[in-house]
Order: C-alpha cells, then sequence, then structure tokens
C-alpha cells in the first residue's frame, strides 16, 4: 500500500514538472523579488508598482490582519452582548437575540459579505452628495471617511506620557486592592484615575503644546481627500465578518453562562453577594474556561474566512497574492503553498495554544 | 386581559431598566418591520418584463428579476426539455429525506444507507445522462440551485465514509497511520477553503497529464469534499470518544475483529451521537458551497450575480433584491436543518437523563 | 409577640405556574430555636426554607425576618440575605476557589471586611468545622464531606444570625453523614437558630426544639421530636414515618 501511495506521488510530480515546463512557467521562490507591476487601493506599509511581490505578501497580510483583528473586536462585543442579552429576564429582549443569531448563523457569509457590499455601493450616494454628519463624518459609495489627526513635532513624547498614565492607574489600583485588603475599604477610586490623567494631560500639554492637527475629509474634485477613509470593500467586510461570527459567539457565551450550574448562583445569592459581583467573582471565570477554547476557534474562523474578500477585491493575502500574483507569475505551486503555509502556521500556533490553555486550566481544577 | 398586564409586567417591566430595554426593543421591532415591509412590499415592484418598472420604483425590490429569471436560478442553463430529469432528482431527494426525518417507518437504516449509495449514482446518471437514451448533458450547462445541491450531496456522501475511515485512523494503534490522518485532517482544517478552490482549480489540472482534461465543477466537488471530510472526521471522533470504553472492551472479549467490532458495536453507536454534529457539518458545508462561485462555478448565488450583468436588469435594486432572495433560500435551508438537530440533541439530552 | 421572634410566616403562598406549592404555612420561630422540616419529596420543604432567604419569591402571605418584612426592596432582601446563612444539598462550593477563598469572598465584598480579618475570620470557622489545615485547597480535591463542611464554614463567615440547611447530608455517602451532624449538633448547641430540612432522625431526636411534617404544601404536624416520633398524630406522619424507618 505503501508503495502505491509513493507511485502514486511519484506520478503527481512528474506530471507537474512536465506540464510547468511546457507552460513556460518558471519555478522556485525567486519571483518574489520581482517588481510586481501594479498598485492596490488599500495599504497600511508603503507601496506601489515597483515593489515587489514579497512587498505585496506582506501588504497582503496586514490587510487580513486589520480586518480579522477589528472584525475580533466587533465580534466579541457584540456576540458577548448578545449572548447575555438571550438569558435575559425580558422576554423581549431574550427573544430578539434569538432571532438575531437564528438570522446571521444561518446566511452563507458570502451572500452577507456581498449583500452589504452591494448596499454600500448601489444605495449610498456619489461623494458629491455623500450622507455628511457635522462636516466631518462622511459616508458615500466611495467609502466612509472620519476625522482623523496629524502628529506634529512633539507627537512622539505622546506614547511615553500614555506609558506614565498606564502606569499611574496601574498604581492606584493596585493601592485600592491593597486598601481593600488592609481595612476593607471598597469604594472605587474614579477620582484617582481622573486626577492622574488630568496631571498628564495638563505635564503634556504645557510642555509640548497640542501635538496634532486636525485632518478633516474634505471633497476635493470627485473624491473625498484626508481623515481616515475606509473602502467600501473594507466595511462591507467587517461589518458582515463581525455580524456573522458575533452570532457563533453569543451561542458560545451563553452556553458558557448555561454550564455554570444553577447551584453557584443560588450560593451566590445566598451570601448576599450583590450581582456585579456573582457575576464578576463566581459566573464569568467559571464560564469563560467553557468559553475560551470555542471563542478561540471563532477567531481563527473569522480570519480564515476574511479570504472571502476575494469576492469583491478587499486587498487581503489571498486576494491580492493567491489572486493577482498568481495570474501575474502563473508560479500557482509556489503561491498556493506560501498561502497555505501561512493559514496552517496560524491554525497549529492557535490550537498549540489552546492545547496549553486547557491543560493550565484543568491544573488548578483539580 | 389582565393575564396579559400580569405577563407583561413580570416579563417586560420587572424594574425601571427592564421596561428601558423593552421599549427600545419595541422601537427596534417596529424600526425593522417597518423598513423589512416598505422595502420588499409597499415600495417593490411585482411585475415586469425588464428593469423599467423596478427603475421607477427605487427604493423597493425588484421582485420581476427573480419572477424573469428564476427557471435559470434552479436549472442553470439545464435544457428545458430535459429538466424533468433534475425534477425526478428533485422529488427522490426529497421523499427520502422527509422519511428519514419525519416518517414514522422501520427501514430507516436501509433507506439513509441507499440514500446515500443508489442515490448519488442515480442523480448522476439522471443529470448528466449518455446512458439509457438519456442525452448528455455538459456540466457547464447545470447551474443555479441544482450545482448548489450537487455540491452539498456530494460533499455530504464522500465525507461520511471518509471522515469514518479518518477519524478511525486518527485513533489508530499504528503510528504511519495515526500520523497520516492526522495530517491530512489538520492540513485541511488550518486552510480556508477558498484557498482549496484556488488550489483545486489552478493546481489539480497540473496533477494530470497532458491532454487529459479535468471538469471544473468535477474539481471544486473534490475539493469541497476532501474540506469536509475532515471536518467530519473530528465531529465523529467525538462520537467515538464519547462511546464507553467498556463498549470496545465487550467487543475485544466477544472475539470479533476490530473491523467486525467497529460496524457492529462502535459505529452504530457513534454515529447516531454524532448526528448533531454531522448535520452542524452539513450546515456549514451547504453555507461553504456560495465560495465556489469565486473560482468561476455558477451554483445559485453564481448564477444570480452573473445576472446582474444582464443589460436588461442594471439597476440598483437588482443585486440586492438578488442576494435577499439567495439568502432567503440559505436560510431557509440552513434553519430547517439547525431545527432539527437542535431536536435531534434534545432528544439525546432527554434519553441520557432518563438513564 | 413579634419581639420574641426572629421569623414569622404568615399565610404564606407560593405558586409554580398553575401548581400551588405552598398553601397557606404559618411558622413562628424564636432566637435560638432549632426547628426539624421533614416531609416525602417534592412536598414543599425546599421550597418553603428557599423563600425564608428569597431564592424563591412567594406569591402571598408576609415572611418577616428579624424584624425586616421580606418584598421586593432589593435593600431588604440583601439585608436578611447577610443575616441567613445558607448550606446546600449540593454544597455549591466555588469550584475555581481554594476553600479560603470561598469562604473570604462573602465577607470582603458584601462586609467590606478588610482581607487579613476575613482570613483569620475564615480560619477560625474552618477550625470549628474541623478542617483548618485543607484552606488552600480547591473544593475538586476534598471529599463530600468535608465539602459539606466547608460550605457549612463559608456560611458562617458572614456571622449570620439563622442557618438554613436543605438535606445538607444526603448527598453524602454514609460515612461522612456523621462528621457534618456532629458539626451541626456543635452549631446547635452554640446557640445557633437553625431550620434543618432533614431526614436525620438522630439529629433531630438530638438538638430539634421542634419537628415540623409537611406533605403537599402544607404543614400537617408539628410536635416535639419525642412526641412526634413516638406518637405522631396524623395517619400522613405515621405513613411517611414508618417508610423512613423501614428504610
Ligand atoms: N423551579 C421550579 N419550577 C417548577 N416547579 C418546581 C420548581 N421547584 C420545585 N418545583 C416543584 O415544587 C414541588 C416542591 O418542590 P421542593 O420544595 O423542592 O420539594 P422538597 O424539597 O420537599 O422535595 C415539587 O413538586 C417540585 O417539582
Ligand atoms: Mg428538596
Amino acid at each position: 500500500m505503501v508503495a502505491a501511495f509513493i507511485g502514486l506521488v511519484w506520478w503527481l510530480v512528474d506530471n507537474t514538472v512536465a506540464n510547468l515546463a511546457s507552460q513556460n512557467v518558471a519555478t522556485g521562490f525567486g519571483f518574489l523579488g520581482n517588481n510586481t507591476g501594479f498598485d492596490i487601493n488599500q495599504k497600511l506599509i508603503a507601496y506601489d508598482e515597483t515593489s515587489s511581490y514579497q512587498r505585496l505578501l506582506l501588504v497582503g497580510l496586514l490587510n487580513t490582519a486589520i480586518v480579522s483583528v477589528l472584525g475580533i473586536l466587533f465580534a466579541t462585543l457584540i456576540g458577548f452582548m448578545v449572548g447575555l442579552a438571550s438569558l435575559s429576564d425580558n422576554w423581549l429582549v431574550s427573544k430578539l437575540a434569538f432571532i438575531y443569531v437564528e438570522i446571521f448563523r444561518n446566511l452563507p457569509l458570502l451572500i452577507q459579505i456581498l449583500f452589504w457590499y452591494v448596499l454600500l455601493i448601489e444605495i449610498l450616494p456619489h461623494p458629491k452628495k455623500s450622507f455628511g454628519l457635522w462636516e466631518v463624518f462622511f459616508l458615500n459609495n466611495r467609502g466612509l471617511y472620519l476625522p482623523w489627526f496629524t502628529t506634529l513635532p512633539g507627537g512622539g513624547y505622546l506614547l511615553s506620557v500614555i506609558g506614565l498614565f498606564g502606569a499611574g492607574c496601574f498604581y492606584v489600583a493596585r493601592k485600592a486592592r491593597n486598601m481593600r485588603e488592609l481595612n476593607g475599604q471598597t469604594k472605587a477610586y474614579v477620582r484617582n484615575y481622573i486626577l492622574i490623567g488630568v496631571i498628564c494631560l495638563g505635564g503634556y500639554l504645557s510642555l509640548w503644546g497640542v501635538p496634532f492637527e486636525a485632518n478633516l475629509p474634505a471633497l476635493k474634485g470627485f473624491n473625498f481627500r484626508g481623515g481616515l477613509s475606509f473602502t467600501p470593500e473594507f466595511v462591507a467586510l467587517l461589518v458582515a465578518l463581525s455580524l456573522y461570527t458575533s452570532s457563533f459567539i453569543a451561542e458560545i457565551v451563553r452556553a458558557g453562562v448555561l454550564s455554570v450550574s444553577k447551584g453557584q448562583f443560588e450560593a451566590a445569592k445566598a451570601l448576599g453577594l450583590p450581582s456585579s459581583v456573582t457575576m464578576n467573582k463566581v459566573i464569568i471565570p467559571q464560564a469563560l474556561r467553557v468559553i475560551i477554547p470555542p471563542l478561540t476557534s471563532q477567531y481563527l474562523n473569522l480570519t480564515k474566512n476574511s479570504s472571502l474578500a476575494a469576492a469583491i477585491a478587499y486587498p487581503e493575502l489571498v486576494s491580492v497574492f493567491a489572486g493577482t500574483a498568481l495570474n501575474q507569475t502563473g508560479q500557482a505551486v509556489e503561491i498556493i503553498f506560501i498561502t497555505m503555509s501561512i493559514y496552517l502556521f496560524l491554525s497549529l500556533l492557535t490550537s498549540f495554544l489552546m492545547n496549553t490553555y486547557n491543560a493550565r486550566v484543568a491544573l488548578v481544577e483539580k | 386581559m389582565q393575564q396579559v398586564i400580569k405577563w407583561s409586567r413580570e416579563n417586560l417591566f420587572a424594574s425601571r431598566m427592564n421596561a428601558l430595554l423593552s421599549l427600545a426593543s419595541l422601537w427596534l421591532i417596529y424600526v425593522t418591520i417597518e423598513g423589512v415591509l416598505s422595502w420588499a412590499f409597499l415600495n417593490a415592484s411585482f411585475l415586469g418584463e425588464d428593469k423599467s418598472s423596478c427603475i421607477t420604483r427605487p427604493h423597493g425590490a425588484c421582485w420581476p428579476f427573480v419572477t424573469a429569471k428564476f427557471n435559470q436560478f434552479i436549472y442553470g442553463n439545464y435544457p428545458a426539455v430535459e429538466q424533468w430529469r433534475v425534477n425526478i432528482v428533485f422529488a427522490l431527494g426529497t421523499l427520502g429525506l422527509s422519511l428519514l426525518v419525519a416518517g414514522r417507518i422501520n427501514f430507516k437504516k436501509q433507506l439513509a444507507v441507499l440514500m446515500l449509495t443508489a442515490y448519488p449514482v442515480l442523480t448522476f446518471i439522471l443529470l448528466s445522462g449518455g446512458l439509457l437514451g438519456l442525452s448528455y448533458v455538459e456540466t457547464n450547462q447545470w447551474g443555479g440551485l441544482l450545482v448548489t445541491l450537487v455540491i452539498a450531496v456530494t460533499g455530504i456522501v464522500v465525507s461520511l465514509p471518509l471522515g469514518i475511515l479518518l477519524a478511525l485512523g486518527r485513533r489508530s494503534e499504528l503510528p504511519i497511520i495515526r500520523i497520516m490522518s492526522i495530517a491530512f485532517i489538520e492540513f485541511w482544517r488550518g486552510v480556508p477553503l477558498i484557498t482549496v478552490l484556488f488550489m483545486a482549480s489552478v493546481m489539480l489540472p497540473l496533477f494530470l497529464p497532458k491532454g487529459m482534461n479535468f471538469d471544473a465543477l468535477l474539481r471544486c466537488l473534490i475539493g469541497v469534499s476532501l474540506f469536509a471530510s475532515a471536518y467530519m472526521a473530528e465531529v465523529i471522533r467525538g462520537g467515538l470518544q464519547a462511546i464507553a470504553k467498556g463498549q470496545y472492551e465487550a467487543g475485544k472479549s466477544m472475539g470479533l475483529s476490530y473491523w467486525k467490532s467497529m460496524r457492529l458495536i462502535i459505529l452504530p453507536q457513534a454515529l447516531v451521537i454524532s448526528i448533531p454534529g454531522i448535520v452542524n457539518t452539513f450546515i456549514g458545508l451547504f453555507k461553504d458551497t456560495t465560495l465556489v462561485m469565486i473560482v468561476g462555478i455558477f451554483d445559485l448565488l453564481g448564477i444570480i450575480s452573473f445576472h446582474f450583468t444582464d443589460p436588461n436588469w442594471t439597476s440598483p435594486q437588482v443585486p440586492i433584491t438578488g442576494f435577499v432572495f439567495a439568502g432567503l433560500v440559505f436560510w431557509v435551508f440552513c434553519f430547517a436543518m439547525s431545527h432539527y438537530s437542535k431536536s435531534v440533541e434534545r432528544r439525546f439530552s432527554v434519553k441520557g437523563e432518563s438513564k | 409577640m413579634s419581639g420574641k421572634h426572629i421569623i414569622e410566616i404568615s399565610y404564606l403562598d407560593k405558586y409554580f405556574g398553575d401548581f400551588h406549592v405552598l398553601k397557606n404555612i404559618n411558622l413562628s420561630v424564636a432566637a435560638g430555636e432549632k426547628i426539624v422540616i421533614c416531609g416525602p419529596s417534592g412536598s414543599g420543604k425546599s421550597t418553603l426554607i428557599r423563600c425564608i432567604n428569597h431564592l424563591e419569591r412567594h406569591d402571598g402571605g408576609d415572611i418577616i425576618v428579624d424584624g425586616v418584612p421580606l418584598d421586593d426592596k432589593v435593600k431588604n432582601i440583601d439585608h436578611i440575605r447577610s443575616e441567613v446563612g445558607m448550606v446546600f444539598q449540593q454544597f455549591n462550593l466555588f469550584p475555581h476557589m481554594t476553600v479560603l477563598e470561598n469562604c473570604t469572598l462573602a465577607p470582603v465584598w458584601v462586609k467590606g471586611i478588610p482581607r487579613s480579618e476575613a482570613d483569620a475570620l475564615a480560619l477560625q470557622y474552618l477550625e470549628r468545622v474541623r478542617i483548618p489545615d485543607q484552606a488552600d485547597k480547591y473544593p475538586g480535591q476534598l471529599s463530600g464531606g468535608q465539602q459539606q463542611r466547608v460550605a457549612i464554614a463559608r456560611s458562617l463567615c458572614m456571622q449570620p444570625r439563622i442557618m438554613l440547611f436543605d438535606e445538607p447530608t444526603s448527598a453524602l455517602d454514609p460515612e461522612m453523614i456523621k462528621e457534618v451532624l456532629e458539626v451541626m449538633v456543635d452549631l446547635a448547641e452554640q446557640g445557633m437558630t437553625m431550620l434543618c430540612v432533614t431526614h436525620e432522625m438522630g439529629f433531630a431526636r438530638r438538638v430539634a426544639d421542634r419537628v415540623i411534617f409537611m406533605d403537599e404544601g402544607e404543614i400537617i404536624e408539628e410536635n416535639t421530636p419525642t412526641a412526634f416520633f413516638d406518637n405522631p398524630q396524623n395517619e400522613r406522619t405515621k405513613l411517611f414515618l414508618s417508610q423512613i424507618i423501614g428504610d
């Protein structure tokens, strides 16, 4: 059997090599250094026609990353909200949450992506007739425009001041905990956080002044320039990924909370714990053990699903690399290999992390 | 009436916060329903031979697009005079499935086996023809819902047995088989389906000797089936793990061989517990069939999108209506299946409790 | 009258949907009194004591605990729950916290007691339930009897005036029942007000001031333990006693 298998592989490889030779396609990874000769419309790092395929790969990867990270963020927020809502005592709220889940979970993601996309480009007005809000937010069929800022000299120090603020907050939080452990003070120290914020901000402004300049979107010619802009492709993909995945996350959260036995709620109530403490100290820590593994695999799914962007030409990894670059170079084997390897690496890394997590959680309990 | 008031006081207005939430929900429901109704009915156009009536009603659905193209959405370019063949396939499938799901019959197991073996063969013969006096219909004429269902059904018919083998392989005591099964499963589960389809469409032809042609639909079927097998394998592995160790030991102590004890003792139990998982995998597979449109296959979504380019139907509402129609079709299928899998799950959990 | 009663239940009614679980219950408990409640399964014993700390909402009648009426006012409920401890059949310890953390959670977060004091308090009560050396273990690492004693200690850490027990020994193996009952006897001897759902007749004879027999949501009979066990009045009581002795 093994011999047959090896024979089969040999036959396939032989055919492939012969086919590639007859099509005059180069082999090897040398093409990664060549110029791509085409530009793309969303890039987080410098890129143009003269950049190499290697650079293109990185641009695509970053576009995958940004839509995935934002998608994960929104999907988690919405998913937790809907999941907890489905457990609400309020009949209407819980029914609405159920309906939400049933609608978005049972619709193919690709249809959702295409739907939002045509909605954006067909229904939204041209740039000249954009929907505007306070003259700084604009929405039209070319994209979504938000006010943004450009950093001026002195902006570089901002990071360190933010760091300082973070450290201050950390200190106050620790102090508050120690106070509670020492003399049972359970009051929140909101006042102190505000104080630190004011000190940091005041200090910064007096030293360096306002380090930003507003960068507002404005209509120039046929389209808006400036500000922070998102293409319709990006917005459609992000909305669809977030809504679709959030419906799965909602189910996971719901199942997680339900997995905590009723007795735990009752014991907490009987001890007189207020509901916020019951949730934060008793229910959520237990539910999270059940929630985190499937939640992580949803994050991975979302990242893999972002490849459906190929249908609307959002320039992420699959669409620019396994799509455009493949067509340009014809080096299918290498390009598919690289693309698949990246996703495989990500999946294996995730499952490794999950196994570690599961092992650790199991250890603490017993 | 008093009952209604009491009920809503307890369930909707128990506290001030609750009352606020209820009002917000009511508002949300009102806005959504109002929006959907006015788009789908009040502002929609229903009659017309081309886009003209739709252009005059720019804020509502363009249903004439769907009615005019309905035949293509279902059959693609399958020749009209041969469509009875497709109808037979649909009818047999519906009959078999409804008997399996709802029928009170005592040959369910045999029927399930038939649906997974004889039915696909019959379907293939009927659809593609070239035999028994049926004229040959090339797969590039197939399209629409027909292709969507062909892909989904092929996916399940191939992935179920392959998934079982892989699941057994992953639990095998022979390291080489175990490692190969794990590698296969983890590979397919690790990559997005779209890259698999790209691979199938650009790389499969490279693997074959020159001149040997690979049908485009067949390439997709292979990609989708292998992809689905890996997911199926994990579901079935879960079922195998749930079988008590005693069952394996009982099989061994009765002197049954590995394959016999699998076939007679373990798999029948493991597959039954896996039904909800299998159905869920199938739902995922069914939704994923839409991806074939990206590699140029005219499944339901693909053919609908293709017809947006028809110059007789260029209107902003046409694509929206098309996607809503596609969404409705898929949603009904998926919702029905998930409903079924939930009811099976509930039945199991009740059985489990009474044990 | 109300001055000496720490719990006063009058005309209590409770429904689950259309099902009338508790029918017109009247019961007064004096401070320091020990009451054992028994009766067939499903007779509403658990529901009755769960109404006392408002784990169940009652539909009619009044419950006054320590002078505070139980209504839907959140403040009253919180107050009563911090005065009333409860021990469950299934222990309901928090599995992700150590024994010590289980015991200090409520004192720290409800009463705002400093951590160090809460720790000392917890260790003191763990000593009283005779497991001082398990403070850093997780509940899953303890036997059932030990877990139930931790649950008792956890309740005691809130220094309640009243303790409710809902079949605290029913989920335990026979050899562990004794260790839990001993702790409960100790507690009784120190003057705690106790309402205890249990079928442990030895315990009832030893500590109870009154035994109450419930059936189908009603109090059928109440008496001193000796009179109750040796000379039951009602037919249903006799039938029930013959069944549990028959066991
Ligand atoms: N949450 C509930 N919903 C509906 N019925 C309940 C609920 N809890 C208890 N019951 C019913 O109320 C009756 C009394 O229950 P319970 O007080 O637990 O009885 P006991 O503790 O005496 O065995 C039982 O018939 C039980 O089925
Ligand atoms: Mg009970």
